[in-house]
C-alpha cells in the first residue's frame, strides 16, 4: 500500500476502482438486457464472454481485483474514519447536512457485498465448476448433444424461479442504486474534476445510478413473471 | 515633569527615515542567532514583527492568549488599508497621506512618525500581494481602491469587508514559515502578566499558561508589546471579548509612560445596543458610508412614531428626512471623519430624534445608492425603459457585491433585511489612539521595551482615520521595528543568554502570584462581569463621546471606589492551577479599573476638544464653526505621557511638545 | 423563553466527561447563543458553581474561536453563521438544546466545550505560506495583473476562519475543506505557483499525520461552513495533489 499511503491517494484509488466497477456494471447490464429481447443473442454473447481467453484470463482477474480492492479499501477507510472521532457525539444530526446515501456507503456497500456472495454462488461458482473442474467448455445444455443449444439462458431463467431470490435481488439493486447515487457522481470530485461540465456529468451519474439498477430489477422481475403459470 | 525626547532624526521630513536607517547600528547575521526577542501579541503588528525578526535571524518567542495567532483581533478589521500608491491617479502622494493623517488626528500626532508611516505604506501593499493576500481587483486584473472618511482620494485597498482578516492571515502565514524553520517558538493560550527588568532594561516576561495555570519565566534581550488597544475598559466595545490592557498596563507599572489615554475612537457605524445582556458591539464598516446616507426624521413626532412601531422609515418621504451630515458638512457629507460623524449622531439622538426603542440609533440608508447603481447598470446593459424592480435588482446586486458579508451580518444580528429597510446604527467604542508612549524607534520609556500597533500612541493623534490602523500595524511590524530594534540589540551581541533564575525574575514571579492569590481570595460577593459592566457604565456616561470637568472628576472618584470594592469582594470560582476563564477576566478587569481612572484624569487634564476627545467646555462660540469642537493649540499642543506612581490619581504628567514644521495648524473643517 | 440545556462538562483533557443538564429562564430572542451561555455562567457563578468553559473572542463571526456542536450541528441550526452570531430567536420556548465540543481525535478536549485546534496550525505551518521575505523589497503590487475571477475565488477560499466546523460536521472528521481552502488560495494566485508542488504534498502529509479522517464527499462541511467555503476547493486540492504526485 506504499503508493496509496496518503488520504488523497486512497480517495482517488477508491474513485478509480469505483468508476471501473460502474463501467463494468453497464456492460453487465447490456448483456443481461439481451436476455429480455433475444435469448439467442444473450446465449452467444455469454458464451463468448465465458470462453474468450482475453476476457477470462485478463479482464476477469482485473475485475476481481477491482472488486476486492474497492471493498478492502472501503473497509480500511471506514475503520480509519471511525477512529478519527474516538469519542462520539451524544447528538449528531447528519441528516441536516448530508444525504443518507453519502453517509451510509458502508451499509449499502455491505449489502452489495453480501449480494455478490449470493451472485457468485448462483452463477460464478457453478460456471467455474462446469468449465474448469469438469472441463466442459462447450456451453451446451447437453455437452454431448451439439443441437441441445446453449445453457446460459436456461440457467438464468431457472435462477429467477424463486420469488425469495428475486426479492433479494431487488433489495440488493435498490441498495446498489443508493450506493451509485452518491458514489458515481462523487468520484469525479475525488479525482479533482470540478468545472463547468460538472453539473452535466453529475446529472448523468445520477440518472445512471437510477436507470442501471432499475434495469436489473426489471430483468429479474421480467424473467420471474414470465415463467409463472399463465 | 520632564520633557520627553522623541529621538526624531534631524534633516528634512522626507529624508528622516532614510537618514536614520543609514546611520543606525546593525547586528551581523551570525550574532543575530545569539539574540532572543519576545513578541507579545500576534495581531498585525506583533505577527508581522515576529515574522520579520525571525526572518532576520533573531530567535523569537511569540505569546498570545488566543489558541492560535490567527485569531488576534486584527482579524475583525473590515474596511481596508490605506497606502499612498496613487494607482487611481487622483493626486495622492506620501505627503497627502501624511497631511490627511495629521489633520485627521487633529494635529496631535508626531510629524516624523506619520511621515514615515506614509512613506512605507506603499511597500506594505507590495509585500502583502507578494505573500498572496487576495485584495480586490478590477476586471483588468489590477488592484481596486475605495474611499474612506476624512479624505478626498481613493487610496484604500480592500478585500471585501474582510481586509483585516486577509492581512492578518498573511502575517500569520509569514509567521508559520518561521515556525516551520524553528525560528519562532509560539506560546499560544499564554497571557503575559509582567515585564521583568534587569539593570533597568526589559529582559523578559512572566506569563501564565492559560491551560495549566502554570506561571512561567521567559527571558530575552528585548521585549515587544503588540497587544492592541484598551477599548474594553468601556465593557461594551467592538473589541474582542479578550482584548485587554494588561500587558501595556504591566509595562506602565514597570516604568513605561502611558500617553494620551483619553484619546478613544467612538466609531459612528455600529449596530445599536439591543438589551442589558449585550456582551459586545458589532461594527459595520466605515466603507458603508461610501454609499449609505445617514439620516433621522426631520420631525420629532415621526421619530416617536417610529420608536413606537407606528411608522416605518420607508414611510417617510425625502423631504421628511434630515440627512444631517450632508446638511452640516456639505463638503464631506457622509464621509466626515469618525469623531465628527459620531458626535453628530449623538447630538441628534440627544435631541430626541433617535429611531430605535432606546432612542439611540440613526438610519444608514442604501435606497438611493441601490437606485443610482441600478440605473448605471441598466445603461451599461443597454436596458430600455427598465422597470423599478429591474433597477432595484441591478442596484442590489452591485451593493451585494461590495458589502454582501456586512449586510448578511446585520441581518443575522438584527433580523431585518437592510436591502429593504435602512440599517440602524449608533456609535460605539472602537479604537484607542492612546497607548504606551514610544520614541521614533518605537521604544517605550523602559529600555529594551518596545510597543507596536494600537498598543502604542504614536501615529493617529487624537483621532484615527479609517483604514489607517491596519497600515500602522503592518508598518510598525514589517518595516519599522525590525530596523530600530537592531540598533538597540547591537549592544547585546556579547551579553549571552539572559538567565531566568535571578532575583529580578524571582521578584516578578512573586508579585504575579501574590496578585493572583489576592484575586482568588475576594469575599465572593459579585462576579467579575458585575464590576466590568459597572466600570463600563461610568466610562460611557462620563468619559464617552462628550466630556466635562464635573463628570470626569466624578468618574475618577467612582472608579477608585469601585476598584476598592472589586479587590475586596470579587468572586473568582475554581482554582488558579487550572484553566480558569474567570480568573483571566478578573486580572484584566483589575487593570482596567486602574487604567480607567488614569483615562479620566488625562481627559480632565486636557481642557480642549481634540479629535475623539470632546470637552463641552471647549466649543466654538461663533461663526461658521459654531458648536464644533475647539482645539487649544496654545496650551495643549503636546503629548500627555503619564508616569506610574502607585494609585492612578498620583500619576505624574510628562509632556512631549509637538513640533509642526511641515504642516500649518488649522481648524479642522469638513464643512 | 425557558430552555433546557444539556452541556458536556469535562474537567480537563485527561478526565472523563459527561453531559449535565441545566435549566435556564429569561432567554430573549435578541441574545446571541454565547450571550445565553453568559447568562447561564453568571447564574452558575452566583450559585457557587464552576462556569462552563468555551472558546470565544471576537463575537462577530470572524476570529473562528467559537465552536460548539449544537443539537448535533456545528454552530447550530442556522446557516452561514458562527455560534456567536447564532441568535436565540432560532429556538423555541421549552426546547432542549444539547451542547457538545467539536469532536475529532485531532481536536482533543481541553476543558468542557473548549478544544485544542493546534492541529490546524501545524497543517498551515507545513506549507500554508509563500516563501517571500517580509523585507519590502518586492515588485510593485500591480506588476502582475491577476484575472478578477481567480482573485475573487482565491479570496473566497481565503475567508476560512479556521473554526473547525468542517471537521466537526464531517462523519469522518476530515479536514479536507480546511486544508484545501489554503491550498486553493495559493493555487489560484501566481504568487503561489512557485511552491505549489511541495505545498500541497506537505500540507496533506501533515493533515494525515494529525489523525483526521478521509474525505468521502458527503458535502456536510460545505453546508455547515460558516463562511460557505466551496467543495470545489477540495476538488482543486485533489487535482493539485495528483499533479504534484506525478511530478514527484
Amino acid at each position: 500500500m506504499g503508493i496509496i499511503s496518503s488520504s488523497i491517494a486512497r480517495k482517488v484509488a477508491m474513485a478509480l476502482s469505483g468508476l471501473f466497477l460502474v463501467f463494468f456494471l453497464g456492460q453487465h447490464f447490456t448483456i443481461n438486457l439481451m436476455s429480455v429481447f433475444s435469448p439467442d443473442t444473450f446465449n452467444e454473447t455469454s458464451h463468448f464472454m465465458g470462453t474468450n481467453p482475453i476476457v477470462q484470463f485478463l479482464l476477469q482477474p482485473v475485475l476481481i481485483f477491482g472488486v476486492v480492492f474497492h471493498f478492502i479499501m472501503g473497509f480500511i477507510l471506514e475503520i480509519r474514519n471511525r477512529n478519527a472521532r474516538a469519542v462520539k457525539y451524544a447528538s449528531y444530526k447528519g441528516s441536516a447536512n448530508a444525504s443518507w446515501a453519502s453517509r451510509n456507503m458502508i451499509i449499502s456497500g455491505l449489502v452489495i457485498l453480501a449480494f455478490l456472495g449470493l451472485h457468485f454462488y448462483d452463477f460464478w461458482a457453478p460456471e467455474l465448476n462446469v468449465k474448469y473442474f469438469k472441463g466442459d467448455m462447450s456451453g451446451l445444455i447437453d455437452p454431448d448433444n451439439v443441437n441441445s443449444g446453449f445453457r446460459y439462458y436456461e440457467e438464468l431463467v431457472h435462477k429467477f424461479e424463486s420469488p425469495i431470490r428475486v426479492g433479494i435481488y431487488v433489495v440488493a439493486f435498490l441498495l446498489l442504486a443508493v450506493h451509485l447515487w452518491h458514489g458515481f457522481a462523487s468520484s469525479f470530485q475525488s479525482v479533482g474534476f470540478n468545472n463547468k461540465y460538472s453539473v452535466a456529468l453529475t446529472k448523468f451519474a445520477k440518472v445512471y445510478a437510477i436507470v442501471i439498477p432499475a434495469g436489473f430489477i426489471f430483468i429479474a422481475l421480467y424473467l420471474h413473471l414470465n415463467q409463472l403459470p399463465h | 515633569m520632564s520633557i520627553l525626547d522623541s529621538k526624531t532624526p534631524e534633516g528634512p521630513l522626507a529624508d528622516k527615515w532614510t537618514n536614520h536607517k543609514n546611520n543606525i547600528n546593525l547586528v551581523n547575521p551570525a550574532n543575530k542567532r545569539n539574540i532572543d526577542v519576545i513578541v507579545v501579541g500576534t495581531g498585525l503588528a506583533g505577527g508581522s514583527a515576529a515574522a520579520t525578526l525571525a526572518e532576520l535571524g533573531y530567535n523569537v518567542k511569540t505569546f498570545c492568549y488566543q489558541d492560535s495567532p490567527r485569531r488576534a483581533h486584527s482579524i475583525a478589521a473590515q474596511g481596508g488599508i490605506n497606502a499612498a500608491k496613487n494607482y487611481q491617479g487622483d493626486g495622492d502622494s506620501n505627503y497627502r497621506l501624511f497631511y490627511d493623517t495629521v489633520k485627521g488626528g487633529d494635529y496631535r500626532s508626531r510629524e516624523s512618525n506619520v511621515y514615515r508611516l506614509a512613506e512605507v505604506s506603499a511597500n506594505i501593499i507590495d509585500q502583502c500581494v507578494a505573500q498572496g493576500v487576495p485584495f480586490a481587483r478590477e476586471y483588468g486584473g489590477l488592484l481596486d481602491n475605495r474611499s474612506f472618511g476624512g479624505v478626498l482620494v481613493s487610496r484604500t485597498f480592500y478585500a471585501k469587508g474582510q481586509t483585516g482578516q486577509q492581512l492578518l492571515l498573511g502575517a500569520y502565514s509569514a509567521m508559520n514559515r518561521q515556525i516551520n524553520r524553528g525560528k519562532i517558538q509560539p506560546f499560544n493560550r499564554h497571557e503575559m502578566l509582567d515585564v521583568v527588568k534587569v539593570g533597568g532594561k526589559a529582559r523578559g516576561i512572566i506569563a501564565r499558561d492559560l491551560v495549566t495555570g502554570k506561571i512561567e519565566r521567559h527571558s530575552a534581550h528585548a521585549v515587544v508589546l503588540a497587544t492592541g488597544g484598551y477599548g474594553n475598559v468601556f465593557f461594551l466595545s467592538t473589541n474582542a471579548m479578550g482584548s485587554n490592557v494588561t500587558a501595556a498596563w504591566k509595562a506602565h507599572r514597570r516604568g513605561a509612560f502611558m500617553a494620551n489615554p483619553c484619546y478613544t475612537q467612538i466609531h459612528p457605524t455600529c449596530i445599536p445596543v439591543s438589551g442589558d445582556h449585550q456582551s459586545k458591539l458589532t461594527l459595520m464598516s466605515e466603507s458603508l458610508r461610501n454609499d449609505g446616507r445617514i439620516w433621522v426624521p426631520k420631525k420629532k413626532e415621526d421619530s416617536v412614531a417610529i420608536r413606537e412601531g407606528k411608522k416605518k422609515p420607508t414611510d417617510l418621504k425625502e423631504d421628511e428626512r434630515d440627512y444631517y451630515l450632508e446638511r452640516r458638512y456639505p463638503a464631506f457629507g457622509n464621509l466626515v471623519p469618525r469623531d465628527v460623524a459620531s458626535r453628530a449622531a449623538k447630538e441628534r439622538c440627544d435631541a430626541g430624534f433617535g429611531v430605535n426603542k432606546t432612542g439611540e440609533a440613526v438610519y444608514l440608508d442604501f435606497a438611493s445608492a441601490i437606485k443610482r447603481y441600478g440605473k448605471e447598470q441598466a445603461t451599461i446593459n443597454h436596458a430600455e425603459n427598465p422597470s423599478e424592480q429591474e433597477i432595484y435588482d441591478l442596484g442590489k446586486a452591485v451593493i451585494e457585491n461590495k458589502y454582501g458579508n456586512l449586510f448578511q451580518m446585520y441581518e443575522k444580528i438584527v433580523d431585518e433585511n437592510p436591502y429593504k429597510t435602512p440599517m440602524m446604527i449608533y456609535p460605539a467604542v472602537h479604537y484607542t489612539m492612546g497607548g504606551l508612549w514610544v520614541d521614533y524607534n518605537l521604544q517605550t520609556t523602559v529600555e529594551g521595551l518596545y510597543a507596536a500597533g494600537e498598543a502604542n500612541f504614536s501615529d493617529h493623534g487624537a483621532n484615527r482615520l479609517g483604514a489607517s490602523a491596519l497600515m500602522q500595524g503592518l508598518a510598525d511590524g514589517y518595516f519599522v521595528l525590525p530596523y530600530t530594534i537592531g540598533d538597540y540589540l547591537s549592544h547585546d551581541i556579547r551579553t549571552g543568554k539572559i538567565p531566568t533564575d535571578t532575583a529580578e525574575f524571582d521578584q516578578a514571579q512573586k508579585d504575579v502570584e501574590e496578585r493572583i492569590n489576592k484575586l482568588m481570595n475576594g469575599s465572593g460577593q459579585h462576579s467579575v462581569d458585575y464590576y466590568h459592566k459597572k466600570l463600563g457604565k461610568i466610562m460611557w456616561n462620563k468619559c464617552g463621546m462628550s466630556r466635562n470637568a464635573k463628570d470626569l472628576q466624578e468618574a475618577i472618584d467612582e472608579i477608585a471606589t469601585l476598584r476598592a470594592d472589586f479587590w475586596a469582594n470579587v468572586k473568582v470560582p475554581g482554582t488558579k492551577n487550572e484553566l480558569n476563564q474567570e480568573l483571566e477576566k478578573a486580572g484584566r478587569v483589575a487593570d482596567f479599573l486602574e487604567l480607567g481612572e488614569l483615562f479620566a484624569k488625562d481627559a480632565l487634564n486636557r481642557n480642549e476638544s481634540a479629535g475623539g476627545h470632546f470637552r463641552e467646555e471647549s466649543v466654538e462660540q461663533s461663526g461658521e464653526q459654531k458648536g464644533e469642537a475647539l482645539r487649544d493649540d496654545e496650551n495643549f499642543k503636546y503629548v500627555a505621557a503619564w508616569e506610574y506612581k502607585g494609585a492612578p490619581k498620583d500619576a505624574v504628567l510628562h509632556k512631549e511638545e509637538l513640533v509642526f514644521e511641515n504642516i500649518e495648524l488649522k481648524t479642522r473643517s469638513y464643512k | 423563553m425557558k430552555l433546557n440545556l444539556k452541556i458536556w462538562r469535562q474537567a480537563d483533557a485527561t478526565s472523563k466527561g459527561s453531559i449535565q443538564t441545566y435549566p435556564i429562564d429569561g432567554v430573549e430572542g435578541d441574545m446571541s447563543f454565547l450571550e445565553m451561555l453568559d447568562v447561564l455562567n453568571e447564574d452558575l457563578i452566583n450559585k457557587g458553581d464552576e462556569p462552563v468553559v468555551f472558546d470565544h473572542d471576537c463575537r462577530e463571526g470572524i476570529c473562528g474561536s467559537c465552536s460548539l456542536q449544537i443539537n448535533g450541528e456545528p454552530h447550530g441550526p442556522d446557516r452561514l453563521v458562527t455560534t456567536c452570531q447564532l441568535h436565540m430567536r432560532k429556538f423555541n420556548d421549552g426546547d432542549t438544546i444539547t451542547i457538545e465540543p467539536f469532536r475529532a481525535k485531532a481536536f482533543p478536549v481541553v476543558k468542557d466545550l473548549m478544544i485544542d485546534r493546534s492541529s490546524f496550525d501545524r497543517i498551515q505551518q507545513a506549507g500554508g505560506y509563500v516563501s517571500v521575505n517580509t523585507s519590502g523589497n518586492t515588485i510593485d503590487a500591480n506588476a502582475i495583473p491577476i484575472e478578477k475571477e481567480n482573485a475573487d475565488d482565491a479570496f473566497y477560499a481565503a475567508t476560512c476562519i479556521g473554526c473547525g466546523a468542517c471537521v466537526a460536521a464531517c462523519k469522518n472528521a476530515s479536514a479536507m475543506l480546511f486544508t484545501s481552502a489554503k491550498v486553493s488560495q495559493y493555487a489560484l494566485l501566481p504568487q503561489g505557483q512557485v511552491e505549489a508542488t511541495t505545498r500541497v504534498l506537505n500540507m496533506v502529509e501533515q493533515m494525515d499525520k494529525e489523525g483526521f479522517g478521509n474525505c468521502t464527499n458527503t458535502g456536510a462541511c460545505e453546508v455547515e461552513c460558516p463562511k460557505g467555503i466551496s467543495l470545489e476547493n477540495i476538488a482543486r486540492m485533489n487535482r493539485e495533489y495528483l499533479s504534484a504526485s506525478l511530478k514527484g
